[in-house]
């Protein structure tokens, strides 16, 4: 008898939907703004990553005969100064730009995280980090930029390196808080007694307990990564013009303005989309993720 | 409180000295020899000495940090090499104009992000509330300078009713300082009001549930007095923490903004001196942006240990 109630058990187990195992998802799907950022987000991501198939034209393929043709039903999103075709500058620009916000993300995880772990671990670097950081955030995020983008020339590799200098003491400063926390609690000053290695209860015990508002704050870097990319092509230190960037294109059109508003138009639409899915998507992950911060918020 | 201002006076010591390091270490950032990238594809030798020895790029590293260090102390930045005058007159020169729209930009913002956060707790989930929301959204996912050139389109373009940039000093005439400032101020705002909606709303909300409150609401108060005089002040104490990272992003931001609606102002001067690498420039550009927000922040610890003295002795301790 007894092993019928165990297979019993073991088969309600097996039959528990993806859903119920992680409870997490679930709640992140009855997020309505979270749902529609996601959504979003995916969509303009398969944009960029299929940007071969879905552009009707290359990119820089100039068509003297057909310039400035507002948006219509051959050209949807109208044709540049240069006749170019906005729609596949427009999809070429998100690839770019998704490209870049990715490599932030990523360098803004590694040394963000890095940084932050060993200044809320180690009590004795703590001052020196933190005080490097204050500095580095003393300058505002867009001038600080530049100024790394002027020197390094531009550039997408610069501007990606200059959006990361940026945003490292950003993400460190979070990292150190939850360190500081989790480094109190009682199973790491077990984990401490029983003579494990520092780098081993950190990456065993301590950042895994402080992954959700990395995650969360992520998000927010890539959704900032991606405004100041913007920014840095529009004032002209991002990637050089012919390459389709968002930024570019917005700075393009701003001289017909008069006449040919779709060319700033669109691009800062697509821009404006892409910043809106990725904060949807954060404040989505903050909600459920990271509790504490919502109760603070309301 | 004199104590309190000394401490945090010394604290930023440190800071300001690293401020100061990065900005001098930017330049050394250049790959290469910025005097080639100054002088063009075209300089000759001769002219490329004549740049090195302008900005001190044939001595050794440590004589040009020493000798930076020593010209900031006495208040010598150097020379720009666009303008042909001093990096920290060029400056001051635009302060000014910047100033003037960054306070009119502070304006619009403080009035309506607080006056849309008291209603939106107020009147909670009403169409305020969600308005604000959605502003606050819309606020951090739409560039300003793109806002910018669709104010342009909209205002100047098809309305006709401000001019598509340009600046007129307020002490020239009053109507032309808002015809032109108007356009920039309120699209640095637009965005920041949402944001400071949305903390004046939680903290109203915070604060409306304590007791204190409800005593004064027990004892017969109107309720304008209960919010006006009771909540409205413990309303402004995180309000004015978050005024100097405010000033810090209408500051970021003017320097898009100020690229686009031609405004002569500190941003415009380091935009061109970013592009034209004008390296002196760019170096005392950083630090004083950098050290006067610094200041700003202190400014804006000390009001605050001014308006919430708890501040001051969780400091002491």
């Amino acid at each position: 008898m007894t092993t019928a109630v165990d297979v019993a058990g073991q088969v309600d187990l097996r039959k528990r939907s993806f859903l119920q195992r992680y409870p997490m998802v679930r709640r992140l799907l009855r997020h309505k703004a979270f749902v529609v950022g996601a959504g979003l987000f995916l969509v303009i991501s398969l944009v960029a990553i299929f940007a071969d198939l879905i552009a009707p034209s290359d990119p820089s393929r100039m068509a003297v005969r057909f310039r400035f043709r507002p948006p219509s039903a051959e050209h949807w999103f109208g044709t540049d100064n240069l006749g170019r075709s906005q729609l596949s500058r427009i999809v070429y620009g998100a690839r770019l730009s998704l490209g870049i916000g990715l490599a932030v993300v990523i360098m803004n995880a590694v040394f963000g995280v890095a940084l932050g772990a060993a200044s809320g671990y180690f009590k004795r670097l703590d001052n020196i980090l933190m005080r490097v950081t204050d500095a580095l955030m003393a300058f505002p995020p867009v001038l600080l930029a530049l100024g790394i983008a002027a020197a390094l020339g531009p550039s997408s590799l610069t501007a990606a390196i200059a959006l990361a200098a940026v945003y490292i003491p950003r993400t460190a400063r979070i990292v150190r808080a939850s360190v500081l926390v989790v480094r109190e609690m009682e199973f790491v000053q077990a984990a401490m007694a029983m003579g494990a290695g520092n780098f081993r209860i950190l990456r065993k015990h301590v950042l895994p307990n402080c992954l959700a508002p990395l995650i969360v704050q992520l998000t927010f870097v890539f959704a900032f990564a991606v405004v100041t990319e913007a920014t840095l092509s529009f004032l002209g230190l991002g990637s050089p013009p012919p390459t389709p960037t968002w930024g570019n294109m917005i700075a393009e059109g701003r001289q017909y303005i008069r006449d040919a508003a779709w060319i700033t138009l669109i691009p800062g639409i697509a821009l404006a989309l892409t910043v809106l899915s990725l904060n949807l998507l954060g404040d989505g992950l903050r909600d459920v993720l990271d509790p504490r911060l919502k109760i603070a918020q309301d | 409180m004199g104590r309190y201002i000394v401490a945090r006076l010394i604290q930023s010591i440190p800071v300001l000295i690293l401020v100061s390091v990065m900005s001098f270490g930017i330049m050394k950032l250049v790959p290469g020899d910025p005097a080639i990238l100054i002088g063009g594809p075209t300089a000759t030798p001769a002219e490329l000495d004549v740049i090195r020895a302008n900005l001190g790029l044939d001595r050794p590293f440590h004589i040009q940090m020493w000798k930076f260090y020593v010209g900031l102390v006495q208040g010598d930045l150097g020379n720009s090499l666009l303008l042909g005058k001093p990096v920290l007159e060029a400056t001051i020169e635009r302060v000014p104009v910047s100033l003037s729209i960054a306070l009119y930009s502070m304006v619009l913002t403080l009035g309506f992000g607080i006056a849309c956060g008291v209603v939106a707790a107020l009147n909670r989930n009403g169409w305020v509330d969600q308005g604000a929301m959605i502003f606050a959204l819309l606020g951090v996912s739409i560039p300003n300078f793109w806002l910018g050139l669709m104010f342009i389109i909209l205002f100047s373009v098809h309305l006709g009713w401000l001019p598509t940039g340009g600046y007129v000093p307020w002490q020239e005439s009053i109507g032309g300082w808002f015809a032109t400032a108007t356009m920039p101020a309120v699209s640095l705002a637009l965005l920041q009001i949402g944001l400071l909606a949305r903390i004046t709303r939680s903290t109203m909300l915070e604060v409306l549930r304590q007791d204190y409150i409800r005593t004064a609401r027990a004892k017969g108060l109107p309720e304008f007095v209960v919010i006006g005089k009771h909540a409205f002040k413990n309303v402004m104490i995180p309000v004015i923490t978050v005024i100097g990272i405010i000033f810090s992003v209408l500051l970021s931001g003017s320097l898009v903004i100020e690229s686009v609606f031609s405004v002569p102002g500190v941003g415009s001067l380091l935009g061109s001196a970013v592009l034209r690498r004008d390296y002196p420039m760019i170096q005392g550009g950083l630090l004083l942006v950098a050290w006067s927000l610094l200041m700003l922040n202190i400014l804006v610890d000390v009001l605050y240990a001014y308006f919430d003295p708890r501040v001051r002795y969780d400091h002491g301790r």
